[in-house]
């Protein structure tokens, strides 16, 4: 804790992980209350009103929580990560100066329509709020990934004498091919938080005797969508995430997936732990030949290994990159069994009375947050050692001037804001569900 | 092409100092125009639809910045470390105070997150005052373009200023008292009696208090840095700007006497961006000055993005920009009436 390094990586780590717990949701939940919103308009049913006014409070809630999390992010770049800004700014700054312009005007200017113009627009203009919700979300979402993106595989550049890089083409920068895949599948991920969310919320109402009406239109949408989700994660999405990963960060696949040696014929590792001082893979279940096959779609294809790669071009904690991936790829399957189950159970008509599957659905709430975050935490911690990868080491991108005393100060402030902020959240949480998904009283006197 | 991103930036900078500065301002005098739980919940409604977007204008500046002048966003974010992370929690106390008021319904809750809003409004306006401070007096930077501010060091104007020194507190008070008075005219605008009439009464104390610091700051400033006097040597149009900023005072004082209360509030808005565009003018083309060695200096020249970068820019600035402005236009008309009890809205 004593190096500046340490402490400005350890933050940048810590604010990001907690602030990306609300945009996931609130992003995922954007669509569905889009989706909710045009049910109430084509069928007429009420319940699919009173379901997405629920679901905006409680995105209200989210948001406000995103929105003062979010902001630290984009400061952070100037304040931590200064010889980076200089570097790639030229670059970045669009995406991120866009997603000012684009995204945070479109979704905050809408969103105060949205919760509190409901009877001001009329039918039709709330629809429209949502959706313009909706859209300001994802194109903020896209910004970002973009920028992440970019840093991950870098393009559209030109190197200067002065040291920096400056935009080449801004074609080429929004239409990353990188930027495209990750996109879809950090949203499919945000979709699949927003459905098990709600489905998990519809499982308790139903199995504890509230609001089981309401409860019933919550487990429809979350279980369908949810399902649909989870398998495009898995197929194409993440195939195509790990194919780019083969095919230009290989010291990352290697470590991901714990190879220590080159070889022919790469088994691929279920379980297991690395072991560093030893070089091999501790109590080991795998499958033969079947990471060879993922890779490069051949049995008998060598893959790297990272013995392949010297000391300061692989990823500088592989435990850690191997654990956080397969943590991702381990709930993901049990998600998409999971919510396979269920959907079949739904088609049937039995979901409603299966209450070993209500239970399970009511319990697997975690389980997308824990798989969003190490999904992303196998992004960055695979693309170490390099801030820009191949370009730009993450060693030499902070603030020169910003001392380890001064980050360590800021970042126990952050740490105990975020404490005082989780409590908050889970109180007022706790009182929207425990509220339901009915009228509000006490607000309605309010108005 | 860097000097119009200059002109861009500092235009964000005052839409968002004039926008955001309203909720500021009403937040700073929100616990002194409301007195009960239920007129605090009425000030809150004014600003309930508006104060995230207009705060977005920060962001939206922020990253404009960033974008056009990467070297002046790395140094200086890095150079206020400290304040800058105090400003962002003071921003999300702010943002929850506001946010989650209204979801329980119990007097002491009200009362706490009441105070919690009040002092960060007030806070943020002296710090966002003091940070403007910073940036006229100038900053220790280094030959590679660093520097680090500690909070303060003699609270003097010297070569190794702190963040807060004589000078740069005195810009804080006078843009407390700006906003302070800028919110006052807001809500005179936007409420019913009887906070009307307190915020009314509230601002004609405070437009003397605005009018005496602006002459204490204008003396202090010329003090200080006597070279933001050069622009308008060499270019008389430039005398124009302080015209505004006596027009917007006198504008303040007239129409509120004549209860003219949104056109009050309109020559709120004429004075600060008088007083900004005043400072942009006379800094052009320094960016950040530099106390050490005048060379240091960031300009306009040494800190832009590249050239093909800083034109693809502005077309979709200027598209986004025209769809912000929309966006604003509706939501400001959406809620143009004054708030009273039982309208719809939470808070």
């Amino acid at each position: 804790m004593d190096s500046a390094l340490v402490v400005d990586r350890l933050q940048f780590a810590f604010t990001v992980t907690y602030h990306y717990l609300f945009p996931q949701l609130t992003m995922g939940l954007a669509l569905l209350i889009v989706i909710l919103k045009t049910l109430a308009l084509r069928t007429g049913d009420e319940r699919y009103n009173d379901a997405a006014r629920f679901w905006g409070r409680i995105f209200g809630i989210n948001f406000a929580f995103g929105v003062v999390t979010g902001i630290p992010m984009e400061f952070q770049f100037g304040t931590n990560w200064a010889v980076f800004s200089r570097y790639a700014g030229g670059v970045i700054g669009q995406t991120l100066a866009m997603e000012g312009m684009f995204a945070f005007f479109l979704e905050s200017s809408f969103l105060g329509l949205f919760l509190y113009g409901e009877k001001r627009l009329g039918r039709r203009g709330h629809w429209v709020a949502a959706l313009l919700v909706f859209v300001g979300s994802w194109l903020s979402g896209y910004f970002i990934v973009a920028t992440d993106a970019w840093m991950q595989h870098p393009v559209a550049l030109q190197a200067m004498p002065d040291g920096t890089v400056q935009l080449a083409s801004f074609w080429a920068l929004v239409t990353n091919r990188w930027a495209l895949w990750q996109y879809a599948h950090t949203m499919g991920g945000a979709v699949v938080t927003g459905a098990v969310v709600m489905a998990s919320v519809g499982a308790f109402y139903v199995l504890s005797g509230r609001a089981v009406d309401h409860g019933r239109l919550f487990l429809t949408v979350g279980v369908t969508a949810g399902c649909l989700c989870s398998l495009l994660q898995l197929y194409p999405t993440g195939d195509r995430q790990g194919l780019m990963i083969t095919e230009h960060q290989p010291a990352t696949l290697a470590a991901m997936e714990a190879v220590f040696q080159t070889g022919a014929g790469a088994p691929l590792v279920l379980i297991g732990q690395p072991n560093m001082e030893t070089g091999q893979l501790d109590n080991p279940i795998s499958l033969p030949r079947v990471l060879s096959f993922l890779t490069y779609h051949r049995w008998d294809a060598e893959v790297k290994g990272l013995d392949a790669f010297p000391a300061d071009a692989r990823p500088d904690n592989v435990p850690l990159l191997y654990y956080a991936y397969h943590i991702m790829v381990g709930l993901g399957t049990i998600m998409i069994a999971v919510l396979l189950v269920a959907l079949a159970l739904l088609w049937r008509g039995a979901l409603f009375r299966a209450r070993w599957m209500l239970w399970i659905l009511m319990l697997l709430l975690p389980f997308p947050y824990i798989a969003n975050t190490a999904g992303w935490l196998t992004a960055e911690i695979g693309r170490q050692p390099w801030l820009v990868y191949g370009l730009l080491r993450t060693s030499q991108g902070m603030s020169p001037a910003v001392s380890a005393g001064n980050g360590l100060f800021t970042l126990l402030g952050f740490m105990g804001m975020y404490t005082v902020l989780t409590v908050v959240f889970l109180f007022l949480l706790r009182r929207e569900i425990e509220h339901g998904p009915g009228p509000r009283a006490t607000a309605e006197a309010a108005h | 092409m860097a000097t119009l991103w200059f002109v861009l930036v500092a235009l964000m900078l005052v839409a968002y100092s004039i926008l955001d500065g309203l909720d500021l301002g009403a937040g700073t005098v929100h616990w002194l125009v409301g007195r009960t739980s239920d007129e605090r919940r009425l000030v809150l409604r004014t600003i309930g639809p508006v104060w995230d977007g207009n705060e977005v204008w920060l962001l939206a500046a922020g990253g404009t910045l960033y974008f056009a002048f990467p070297a002046l966003y790395a140094s200086s974010f890095s150079g206020f470390y400290l304040p800058l992370m105090m400003v962002l929690w003071l921003l999300m106390l702010r943002g929850i105070s506001i946010e989650i008021r209204a979801h329980v319904d119990e007097p002491l809750w009200h009362s706490f997150y009441d105070a919690v809003f009040t002092l960060s409004s007030a806070l943020l306006a002296i710090f966002l005052g003091a940070a403007l401070g910073n940036v006229i007096r100038g900053v220790p930077l280094d030959a590679a373009g660093y520097f680090f501010e500690p909070l303060w060091t003699t609270f003097t104007v010297s070569p190794q200023p702190g963040v807060l020194d004589w000078y740069t507190v005195l810009i804080g008070v006078m843009s407390f008292a700006t906003l302070a008075n800028h919110g006052a005219l807001w809500l005179t605008a936007k409420t019913e009696e009887p906070l009307r009439g307190r915020a009314h009464a509230l601002a004609g104390a405070l437009w003397w208090a605005v009018a005496l610091l602006t002459l204490v700051g204008l003396a202090a400033t010329l003090a200080v840095r006597p070279a933001i006097l050069d622009n308008y040597r060499r270019w008389w149009p430039g005398w124009l700007i302080p015209v505004v900023v006596v027009a917007g005072l006198a504008g303040m004082a007239v129409y509120r006497r004549r209860n003219r209360d949104l056109a009050a509030f309109l020559a709120s808005s004429l004075y600060i961006a008088g007083m900004l565009g005043g400072v942009a003018f006379g800094m052009y083309p320094t960016l950040l000055p530099a106390v050490t060695d005048p060379a240091y200096s960031l300009t306009v020249a040494n800190s832009a993005a590249g050239l093909h970068g800083l034109q693809v820019g502005l077309v979709w600035w200027c598209f986004g920009v025209v769809l912000a402005v929309a966006y604003f236009s509706y939501l400001y008309w959406t809620f143009r009436s004054r708030v009273r009890p039982g309208g719809e809205g939470a808070y």
